[in-house]
């Protein structure tokens, strides 16, 4: 299968497109809140589609669809429970302190909230983090396309080797989203990533259809693969027989409250989105608005997963080490399967000429929405919360843009690097689950006491951070994985004890991070001086006016769409139990 | 008012279903054998067509109708 110039063609498209959206805004881009905020001017459900494409990157296509043909429909918990309620309850209770404080970063409601050194503290490690996420993203997408061997004939052309798909690839799509952040900022990201929504759905919608005709619909593909991999909750009563190694305690917990609320409510790449609508109420419906495509997603990233462990036995490629070209054998020296090739290999399969060119295009985009998400939530925190918080304070607002706009130079040359880097990893999911327990677990205790108890203290939130992320680490460092060996897996310090699979470890490091940060926060909090109830006022639950939304027709109302996400939720969950 | 998202999905949806449209007409049509004997670039390229064209009258109508409140 080789590319021909149709294909090329669709992608020259796509790109003319997203370069398009970023000249269109350049004129409006002018002062730094247009650059980091988007104005606070865009509409609920473009907000929305942003929401969930930002989150759509790389990782996810990818890993999903690993996760769906090594763990099978289970899969959909990383949706169902690991996604639907934090957004719901993100648009219904958290949304109104984000927004109505005025903050321009969540960094910057620790401040408001707290204090200075609870925001510094959020403010770098979350910079970090969406550099190594970026990276990570941009790796992955050049290395699958250089395992695809499609590029190999246009390169040989020009007299490269196939190793230089690798670069050009990285550098290539790190010029793109340079280009079009640097022109139109935040709402250049927003604009393209609702492009890029469309053009995923679009690219992987038919891909769905064949793969599912070729199986022989949805019962070809139970009597085909094992059953665990078609129940969403069989198995999960205990650890030892669940297909992840979790039981349905460590999943609710862990994945469904800690991990989810960690991610969906704190994490400023996501909240961003949330945080440049045009109102309140608009701010508030993001979430909501967003959780009904991402309720369906699964049927898009998780189902060609299992279409490729069902047709015709199996589809997905042995894998290989890298160089000697060797079978990756498992512990009981059974050949490893390369569950990234799930998608790449069924778009090689069933798309002709044409539609390949769509297929990849939509890979590329959904790469590239991850990649921009992380861009603009790092470029704004390093400018307000490390930038104009400690090294200039005051200065003039051209000054700002124009540190905006080198912190994305500088974001997306450290991302490049991070992917030299990540070459090392087996399953990506796993590896950021780790990364977002590490960070994330404990700041959602420092949230949900700071937004819904007055009496916790700035001492108290900074002190819990820090105690809740050594317990991360230090949980990492005292367990291992089954099978796996101590080192980056964890067990680094001494191999306690064990756990089924790496996930399982991943979960109860994050409960462990979220119990310690709690406890800790509260304790430190009642031994030092509240501050008083006026300063708090828009910050925390108890002091601060509930949005009213009775005005509204009901189905702009957040908490009736949040009911009827969550009812929805519930019934693919019955269905696929 | 800033720019309208419709606009460069409706454009970027007419281009690419136009595109693969006349390919799945004009072109070769044994390459459909590995789609299960379906033409998929004649059928999601109607689809495509159709969907910008939607977002582009979307565009058209939301535009007049900002025309029309500020005027």
């Amino acid at each position: 299968m080789s590319l021909t110039w149709l294909d090329w063609l669709l992608m020259l498209v796509y790109f003319a497109s997203v370069l398009g959206v970023g000249v269109a805004l350049k004129k409006r881009t002018t002062t730094s809140a247009a650059f980091f905020q988007a104005g606070r001017a865009i509409p609920a459900w473009v907000c929305g589609l942003a929401f969930i494409s930002a989150n759509l990157g790389a990782q996810e296509i990818i890993g999903m669809a690993a996760s769906g043909a090594k763990y099978g429909i289970s899969t959909s918990h990383f949706y169902w429970i690991g996604a639907i309620p934090a957004m719901v309850f993100l648009g219904v209770f958290m949304m109104p302190f984000y927004y109505g404080s005025r903050a321009r970063s969540v960094p910057e409601y620790l401040r408001l909230r707290f204090d200075e050194k609870t925001r510094g503290f959020n403010a770098i490690s979350f910079a970090l983090m969406t550099l190594f996420s970026s990276g990570i993203s941009m790796y992955a997408m050049a290395k699958l396309l250089q395992i695809l061997h499609i590029f190999d004939a246009p390169f040989a052309a020009l007299g490269l080797g196939p190793q230089y798909i690798f670069h050009v690839c990285v550098v290539s799509s790190a010029i793109i989203v340079l280009v079009y952040v640097l022109l139109g900022g935040l709402s250049s990201a927003i604009y393209n990533e609702v492009l890029q929504f469309f053009l995923i759905v679009a690219g992987f919608l038919p891909l769905v259809y064949l793969g599912l005709r070729d199986a022989g619909g949805w019962p070809g593909i139970v009597a085909t693969v094992p059953t665990s991999l078609t129940h969403a909750w069989r198995g999960f009563g205990s650890a030892a027989t669940s297909p992840m190694g979790v039981d349905g305690l460590g999943m609710a917990m862990g994945l469904g409250f800690v991990l989810s609320f960690g991610y969906w409510c704190t994490d400023f790449l996501v909240v961003q989105r949330a945080m440049a609508a045009d109102s309140m109420t608009a701010a508030r419906r993001t979430p909501l608005i967003a959780a009904f495509p991402k309720m369906l997603f699964p049927f898009l990233v998780i189902l060609p997963g299992l279409i490729a462990m069902s047709v015709h036995g199996g589809v997905i490629p042995v894998k290989l080490h890298e160089g000697t070209n060797a079978m990756v054998l498992d512990a009981l020296g059974r050949p490893q399967l390369d569950y990234d090739m799930a998608i790449p290999t069924l778009l090689l399969r069933y798309f002709p000429t044409g539609m390949l060119g769509l297929g990849l295009t939509a890979l590329l985009a959904s790469f590239m929405s991850g990649m921009a998400g992380n861009v603009t939530a790092f470029n704004t925190v390093w400018t307000y919360d490390i930038y104009q918080a400690y090294l200039r304070p005051k200065a003039s607002d051209a000054h700002y843009l124009w540190i905006g706009r080198m912190a994305t130079v500088f974001g997306i040359a450290a991302s490049v690097l991070t992917a030299y880097v990540a070459a090392q990893f087996n399953n990506i999911m796993d590896v950021l689950q780790l990364v977002f327990a590490f960070v994330n677990a404990p700041l959602l205790a420092t949230f949900l006491l700071g937004m819904f108890w007055k009496r916790a203290t700035g001492h108290g939130a900074f002190t819990g951070l820090v105690a809740g992320t050594a317990a991360a680490a230090l949980h990492h460092g005292l367990t291992l994985p089954a099978g796996a060996i101590a080192g980056v897996k964890g067990g680094w310090i001494a191999a306690v004890s064990a756990y089924p699979s790496e996930m399982a470890q991943n979960f109860w490091t994050a409960i462990d991070a979220f119990t310690v940060c709690l406890l800790v926060t509260a304790a430190v909090s009642l031994v030092t001086k509240p501050r008083p109830d006026g300063e708090l006022a828009g910050l925390v639950y108890s002091l601060t006016e509930r949005p009213r939304d009775a005005g509204l027709v009901w189905y702009k109302r957040p908490a009736v769409l949040g009911v009827i996400v969550l009812a929805a939720t519930a019934m693919l969950n019955l269905v696929f139990f | 008012m800033g720019l309208d998202v419709r606009l460069p999905v409706g454009l970027m949806f007419t281009i690419m279903g136009a595109l693969l449209l006349a390919y799945g007409v004009f072109g070769d049509h044994a390459i459909y054998a590995r789609s299960l004997d379906i033409n998929v670039n004649v059928i999601w390229g109607s689809v495509l067509l159709v969907t910008g064209v939607i977002f582009l009258v979307l565009t058209a109508r939301g535009r007049s109708a900002g025309e029309a409140r500020r005027g």
